[in-house]
């Protein structure tokens, strides 16, 4: 679960005229480009920058719904919910796998995210203190990544663009199944109902912010759209969103908690209040509740393992090494 | 078919050691050494709890109280779970959790192969046909981890040999009949695990061997799971696997 928002990356790029405009020009005919096909340095730049940050984001992802594993309500809700964080980290190993495409490896971008370098999605620097909220990050956040990975089905870039298709088919399911549990709270009892409530609350203001800064305050937006990397802008897709999730709320009985959310008949769209832009900034620059926590978590486990990465290593070495003598040995 | 008074204990039993040991490998998620090991573990894990909650249900089922899987799994005291104690070992390294699953696929898949061949209950055989082949990769997958470990680097092979002396003595227990397997036994229900133990001898051996582990000599097994008498790690573990159906009773979720 993915959006976009935060990629940021110089698409600044020094090739001819000629070859860009070639390159344009696949573009413009919705050719896809494959990983050994001639690039602009800038086009690859952003789309490695992207996919990493796609792949952090499913990777980092994991800790906060983890966090409810050992404590489900009930058998089926803790193996939806495993399944559920193991398809992120699958989402993780493909996107990595694209970004390899690239010429970028695996370990470089994990050295990226455990220093702090690289970004993900704020998202997951908000906690998550009860069940309710496993819910909530179904529903909202699956929900916000779905209208931000759908039109990436159609990304120029071919492996990213393929490994989307069946990113998407997954996280709709992961949405409804969100969204099947907040429905299950909101017909319970009056406590579950305000632990759902409360859940809305925090979640819906980090979950519009993830559509990233909004059109007007937004960097290398152009390029990407002219990319074809992008396609819609990131007012465009939070507004998609707020229209799609508006009526689900109703369904649930629950209250936006926005007081200036209003149906425009004239635009036959929500207006909706003011973004709270500093809280985004914050979080998105290590400020945020759980940013620390995180990382932390990301990195123990990277440290913890190192010494069974090196004896995967070893073992494979003293494999290679005994073929060797016996191939040796029978010559 | 035996009566349910022997049936169902026998059966809550393996249900709860799939039970403990999914959670137990559940704790992993987000925190393993390596993305695809990740993967690894959730998919043991999902396979042991789907296999309990099938389990339980047939229990609750055969018992015919109105017992859900939910009541067997969330809404029980500590003395009635009935795991063996192995299962509930906490997952120290990733040394311990792997030589932990293998102690147990090892015992597993064949039992689970002589129940789908065997019993007298038309439900368990179908649970036991999918169950082995999924305790076939555990033995594979934790198998050839032991061996990478056991044979790799200086650092790995001493983890797994401490792994070997702490868990080695909690084996003797998978192969004990309590009271209520050795009734289910002679009702046809479940193999005797004794007759089980050769093929498990001859599994760890094996790997062992490729791992370059010595077996160790343990004069006491530690046993005590199937009468409830859990080691003290058991009771955090059900404090947290139970919070939500103790803080909220009789709630839909």
């Amino acid at each position: 679960m993915y959006s976009q928002g935060l990629i940021g990356a110089d698409s600044s790029t020094t090739e001819s005229e000629e070859f860009l405009a070639t390159f344009q020009a696949r573009i413009d005919r919705e050719e896809k480009i494959e990983p050994n096909d001639p690039m602009p340095e800038g086009y690859r730049r952003t789309l490695v920058r992207q996919i990493g940050q796609h792949a952090h984001s499913e990777i980092v992802g994991m800790l906060p719904e983890g966090n409810w594993i050992t404590r489900a309500p009930s058998l089926r809700r803790k193996i939806a919910l495993l399944a559920k964080v193991q398809d992120e980290g699958g989402h993780g190993l493909y996107l990595y796998s694209a970004a390899e495409t690239l010429g970028v490896s695996r370990e470089q971008m994990t050295e990226e995210l455990l220093s702090g370098k690289a970004k993900y999605s704020s998202i997951f620097n908000y906690p998550t203190p009860t069940w309710a909220d496993i819910g909530a990050i179904g529903w909202l956040v699956d929900g916000a990544a779905i209208m931000n990975q759908i039109p990436l089905c159609r990304c120029s870039f071919g492996p990213y663009a393929r490994a989307m298709i069946r990113v998407c088919k997954e996280e709709s399911f992961h949405q409804r199944q969100g969204y099947e549990i907040m429905m299950t709270l909101a017909r319970g009892s009056e406590e579950q109902k305000q632990m759902a409530q409360d859940a809305l609350d925090r979640w819906w203001w980090p979950s519009l912010m993830m559509f990233g800064p909004s059109d007007t305050d937004s960097t290398n937006s152009d390029q990407s759209m002219k990319w074809k990397i992008k396609r819609f802008s990131n007012d465009e897709l939070r507004q998609k969103f707020i229209t799609a999730t508006v009526p689900q709320a109703e369904y649930l009985g629950l209250t936006v908690p926005d007081p200036d959310l209003k149906w425009n008949e004239e635009t036959k769209l929500y207006d909706h209040g003011e973004i709270d832009w500093a809280e985004f900034k914050a979080v998105v620059s290590g400020n945020g509740q759980m940013n620390r926590d995180r990382i932390r978590d990301r990195n123990k486990a990277w440290d913890d393992g190192a010494w069974v990465r090196e004896a995967a290593l070893a073992h494979a070495k003293k494999r290679a090494d005994n073929q060797h003598i016996a191939r040796e040995a029978a010559e | 078919m035996a009566a349910p008074e022997t049936c169902v204990p026998a059966i809550l039993e393996i249900a709860d050691d799939c039970l403990i040991l999914g959670h137990r490998l559940s704790e992993w998620c987000g925190h393993a050494p390596i993305l695809e090991e990740e993967l690894a573990l959730a998919n043991m894990g999902l396979d042991l709890l789907g296999q309990a909650s099938a389990l339980y249900a047939h229990a609750g089922k055969l018992e015919g109280k109105g017992r859900s899987e939910d009541d067997f799994a969330f809404l029980r005291r500590e003395r009635e779970y009935r795991n063996c104690l192995l299962v509930e070992r906490r997952n120290g390294d990733f040394a311990h959790t792997m030589l932990r699953q293998l102690y147990f696929a090892a015992f597993m898949q064949p039992f689970w192969r002589t129940v789908a061949a065997t019993s007298s209950d038309e439900t368990l055989r179908g649970i036991a046909a999918k169950a082995e082949k999924e305790m076939a990769y555990h033995l594979r997958h934790s198998g050839e981890w032991v061996i990478r470990m056991g044979d790799g680097s200086d650092e790995s092979a001493a983890r797994m040999a401490d792994a070997v002396i702490e868990l080695h003595r909690y084996t003797g227990e998978l192969f004990m009949a309590s009271p209520a397997r050795a009734a289910a036994i002679a009702d046809g229900l479940l193999p005797d695990p004794d007759t089980l133990r050769a093929e498990w001898d001859e599994t760890v051996a094996t790997v062992f061997n490729a791992a370059k582990l010595e077996l160790p000599e343990i004069r006491v097994m530690q046993k005590g799971g199937r009468d409830g008498n859990h080691g003290e790690d058991m009771g955090h573990l059900l404090a947290e696997l139970q919070f939500m159906q103790r803080a909220y009773p009789g709630h839909t979720w």
